[in-house]
């Protein structure tokens, strides 16, 4: 069982860490900005991180198990087709959300 | 002055709305999640309010359950979080006033990157970009409280909460294909992420930012040869270095 001083110093690391990591660069890549180079990464950029990430939080789903790939399948669909159409962050959300629980929480396994 | 601060927090209120409704259940399966793993429910307060790093911390929870070694601990946090290195190059920090700045790193997360990003964030102040960091964190802090406090007196569990930061990730994934409409980046985007999970399975996530944006840059310059040569002042390579440091 983990004591409250390792608990503490793990948040502190991590903490500090993580800062450091959000911060430092503002030193280094600010002075930096008005290079092209550095335009065209700021703008192309975007897309593809957030492509990156929706595929990161993936990463648990069994692409052999029935209950991991279904929920998530139509989940995912429900996600893209109710933004497509809406344009409403908070409903596809909150949409494709709700319907992941009830499958998961439902599917027969 | 009061009046555009009350302007600056409505709209930094709606404009996080829908960050709001993902970050707020998936900070209640954290909740969750800390109970379970047989710590007090207030660390979930302190672990979301101090680190304020959603991934880190649903793999902390593991680590510190094991009693992770603190060297191991710190590899992991600069691992999965070594992709906020490229959030420094768009992120409008010279907006935001000298003091502000450290709350202003310290929850620069993947969703405050993402609100900002868009063609619409091009005119938010200093203090409605703060709000909006600020709210963030509330809707986090407060969901994992929460969901703390409800796992420690329900033994209940709803199963599929956290595809919320999936729907989340999908949503702003739409919203900035739509601000830049074109088709090579995403694509890159993909190709890296499965070249990161065949060879680096244990950090794909900095692996695959750091070779995205490594082919990106050899994108940018196949262009520029195919361009006629302009001349240009700020030629240096410069965020290769930045980048390589996940594709070791």
């Amino acid at each position: 069982m983990p004591t409250p001083f390792y608990l503490a110093a793990s948040v502190a690391v991590s903490a500090a860490i993580t800062w450091g990591l959000r911060a430092l660069p503002f030193a280094v890549l600010t002075p930096l900005r008005r290079s092209a180079v550095l335009r065209y990464l700021a703008r192309q950029m975007p897309t593809g991180i957030m492509l990156i990430l929706a595929l990161y939080t993936l990463r648990e789903v069994r692409p052999t198990v029935w209950a991991d790939v279904v929920p998530t399948a139509l989940a995912l669909a429900a996600a893209i087709g109710l933004h497509l159409k809406t344009r409403n962050a908070v409903i596809s959300v909150l949409g494709a959300t709700a319907l992941h629980v009830a499958l998961s929480t439902f599917w027969p396994i | 002055m009061r009046g555009i601060r009350a302007r600056d927090f409505t709209a930094a209120a709606a404009d996080t709305a829908s960050v709001g409704l993902s970050l707020f259940p998936l900070g209640v399966s954290f909740g969750v999640l800390v109970v379970h793993a047989g710590l007090t429910w207030w660390w979930a307060t302190v672990f979301t309010a101090v680190i304020y790093a959603g991934s880190l911390e649903f793999l902390l929870l593991g680590l510190v359950a094991s009693v992770t070694p603190l060297g191991q601990v710190a590899v992991t946090a600069l691992l999965v979080n070594l992709r906020h290195v490229f959030y420094a190059l768009s992120f409008p920090l010279s907006r935001v006033r000298p003091l502000g700045r450290v709350y202003a790193t310290f929850a620069l997360t993947d969703e405050a990157y993402a609100l900002t990003a868009g063609e619409h964030a091009r005119s938010w102040s200093g203090a409605r970009i703060l709000w909006m960091q600020a709210l963030c964190q509330g809707y986090w802090v407060s969901g994992a409280t929460l969901g703390a406090l409800a796992g420690s007196l329900i033994p209940l569990t709803l199963h599929g909460l956290d595809f919320a930061l999936t729907a989340l990730f999908v949503v702003l994934t739409i919203d900035a294909w739509r601000a830049q409409r074109d088709l090579p980046a995403p694509l890159l985007a993909a190709a890296s992420f499965a070249l990161a999970a065949l060879l680096a399975p244990g950090q794909v996530l900095p692996a695959a930012m750091a070779v995205f944006t490594t082919s990106l840059l050899i994108r940018y310059a196949l262009r520029r040869r195919a361009d006629s040569p302009v001349p240009d002042g700020h030629r240096h390579p410069v965020p290769a270095g930045a980048a390589a440091g996940g594709e070791g």
